[in-house]
């Protein structure tokens, strides 16, 4: 890849700033910073070739024929063009207990992951919110506390969370967070999406110019009104941005899901039913280049589809040190 | 259809009961009396923060601590477990394992981001760049799995090979390898793995970052004749410090809980795994909580270093405004 000549990439250098400097600057220096560029672009090209071609020779694979993914390496595409969707029918169709049902499990994991991500934007903001202009004592410290929970791994709380939700909380056979649904998946991935959302959501409410706030306050707003009116529409960048990687953290989950989803085709999602299929059918490729696909079209959208919103609240200060 | 249909109404009720809650919080702030007003309202918003995280993360926490000291039957064996963790050879692997991942994924992964990330500010098609790399982190671990086991397939030296990286050796005249299945390199095409996830995450949050960079400083260090090595190390770095020790710390903290690819791609085997890995293994499969416990410990104590540096920067960032 790295004998690719450069300067045929013309499309891919960056482009020479046309300013003022440059006419001062001497002809040497133009030379020795163009070739810095131009070496830094060969660098940028190798890396992204590197990091796209598994995922694009997945995906290539997960359009052939199981004989030929099992024959030969899918860059024999090239002489070789045989392109099916049958990977793709055989592994979304709900067939018998041998289908994989993608598709159940892909509904699950939509169902787990939208309000996983909802309550935790909004408990985390609230306590984001009092963090950084409230007025109580033990702030710092317990600002600190909530931000060290982050290193509380998550094996950690899983046992004994699950009984306090199997035994501590229900009475009799009525559990406030019923096995067999999506509640306790929400619950603990709220849990343990807090600490990192409240730091991060912190750092940026804590940047909105205090005056907006006192203004506000002086004329006699409530925090509720604050919190709702002012903190919300000014963090939505952050908000946003948090929300997104919240969003793929919770769909990239597997340890939460294999402890309290149950694993069935009702609660658990998609990635339970992939590693599964990664245990049991190793060798079959077919059904696993197109699983893993199915698998990655929500996220890859969520992140195409938002990805100019997410960069402008990143630009307007989101994630700032 | 049915069957998601019910699934969406559970959705739906889950998100109405959720907004019932805060409805009521914001209306206990709203008509909080007005003596000790300001404490009733903080308490409010922080309360279901604060109570979600005491009862699902802290309490959970110290019942876990507490089974470190104690073996397989409940019976109280003071520091055993540990003593076994810090002897035994295959504990001593796991651990090692951990200290190989924990430096080489943050460094390496921000580094490329980084460099990624400078190398192609202000490049033709940046945004395409971008995406590029950024795409693994919206892969599941569980796909990532999927992805690299392909890539990494073996097959033997007479056959046609099916994974990229051993038709790149027969290219190359060489042998055909089991990567996942030789220690102690296979360790590494594990990390790779990480990397290959985490850098997106790097280059996103560090080009924002690099992008807020005030131009007039950038103007500055070309008009004093700069090279691009010298803004990269005078300007660049200093002035996304901020950014580049969140990242850090992120990755570090992730790469220290990461349990799926470790899981997905060997289980373990093969002296690959990781504490999160054989904590889990231990405390969920060998049927030894107080071993999985004193794992879970000795990662909280690995991490404890590094949240104690992020929690005093933060302070020293506060005390400077």
């Amino acid at each position: 890849m790295s004998t690719v000549p450069v300067e045929n990439r013309k499309d891919l250098l960056p482009e020479v700033k046309d300013d003022a400097t440059q006419g001062r600057s001497t002809q040497q220096k133009r030379v020795k910073q163009k070739l810095t560029s131009r070496r830094a672009t060969a660098a940028a090209i190798i890396i992204a070739v590197i990091w796209t071609i598994p995922t694009f020779g997945l995906l290539i694979s997960s359009f052939r024929p199981e004989s030929n993914i099992k024959g030969n390496g899918w860059w024999n595409v090239v002489t070789d063009r045989q392109f099916t969707l049958e990977n793709y029918a055989d592994v979304l169709s709900p067939g018998g207990s041998q289908s994989p049902n993608l598709l159940s499990y892909f509904v699950n994991s939509l169902a787990i992951v939208i309000p996983g991500t909802i309550f935790t934007l909004v408990l985390g903001s609230m306590a984001a919110y009092m963090f950084a202009w409230g007025r109580f004592r033990g702030k710092d410290g317990l600002f600190i506390f909530v931000f060290a929970l982050q290193i509380v791994p998550l094996q950690m709380a899983l046992i004994p969370l699950l009984q306090l939700f199997t035994k501590v909380l229900a009475i009799g056979d009525f559990q406030l967070l019923p096995s067999g649904t999506y509640a306790q998946l929400w619950v603990a991935h709220t849990i343990f999406g807090l600490p990192l959302a409240i730091f991060l959501l912190h750092n940026f409410i804590a940047e909105i110019p205090g005056e907006v706030i006192e203004a506000a306050r002086v004329d006699g707003a409530g925090h509720s009104i604050i919190f709702w009116r002012i903190i919300v529409p000014l963090a939505t960048p952050a908000l946003a941005s948090f929300g997104i990687f919240q969003f793929l953290w919770l769909w990239n989950d597997l340890l939460v899901a294999l402890v309290f989803s149950g694993g069935g085709a009702d609660v658990a999602p998609i990635t339970q039913r992939l590693a599964e299929l990664q245990g049991s059918r190793g060798g079959e490729w077919q059904r696993l280049t197109a699983g893993a696909f199915v698998s990655i079209v929500v996220p890859l959208a969520v992140f195409f589809g938002l990805q100019r919103y997410f960069v402008r609240g990143l630009l307007a200060g989101g994630l700032k040190g | 259809m049915e069957e998601i249909a019910d699934k969406g109404i559970q959705v739906v009720v889950g998100l109405a009961i959720f907004a019932a809650i805060i409805g009521l919080i914001m209306l206990v702030v709203d008509r909080a009396p007005k003596s000790g007003r300001e404490k009733i309202q903080v308490a409010a918003f922080l309360a279901p923060a604060l109570v979600l995280l005491a009862v699902g993360l802290v309490f959970p926490a110290l019942q876990t601590s507490y089974l470190s000291l104690t073996n397989r039957d409940g019976d109280f064996v003071g520091l055993e477990n540990f003593a076994w963790l810090f002897t035994q050879p295959e504990a001593l692997v796991t651990l090692r394992n951990t200290l190989i991942w924990v430096v080489l994924v943050p460094l390496l992964a921000s580094s490329i981001g980084l460099a990624y990330a400078v190398f192609i500010d202000r490049a033709r098609g940046e945004k395409a760049l971008k995406a590029l790399v950024f795409m693994p982190m919206a892969i599941s671990f569980v796909g990532a799995g999927v992805i690299w086991r392909f890539v990494y397939a073996y097959k033997g030296a007479g056959q046609d090979q099916i994974g990229l990286l051993n038709q790149v050796l027969v290219w190359l005249g060489q042998e055909p390898r089991q990567f996942l299945l030789d220690a102690p390199a296979n360790t590494f095409f594990l990390i790779a793995v990480m990397i290959w996830i985490q850098t997106g995450f790097a280059m996103v949050v560090l080009s924002a970052a690099i992008k807020g960079i005030p131009t007039e400083i950038v103007e500055a260090a070309r008009l004093d004749g700069a090279s691009a090595w010298q803004q990269f190390r005078n300007v660049t770095i200093p002035t996304i410090r901020g950014s580049l020790i969140v990242v850090v710390t992120t990755i570090t903290i992730g790469t220290l809980k990461v349990f799926d690819i470790v899981r997905t791609m060997t289980a373990g085997q093969y002296e690959t795994s990781v504490v999160a890995n054989e904590m889990y293994t231990q405390a969920f499969r060998a049927g030894e909580p107080g071993r999985g416990a004193a794992l879970a410990l000795v990662l909280f104590l690995m991490v404890l270093p590094v949240v104690v540096y992020n929690a005093r920067l933060l302070r020293k960032q506060k005390e400077i405004r």
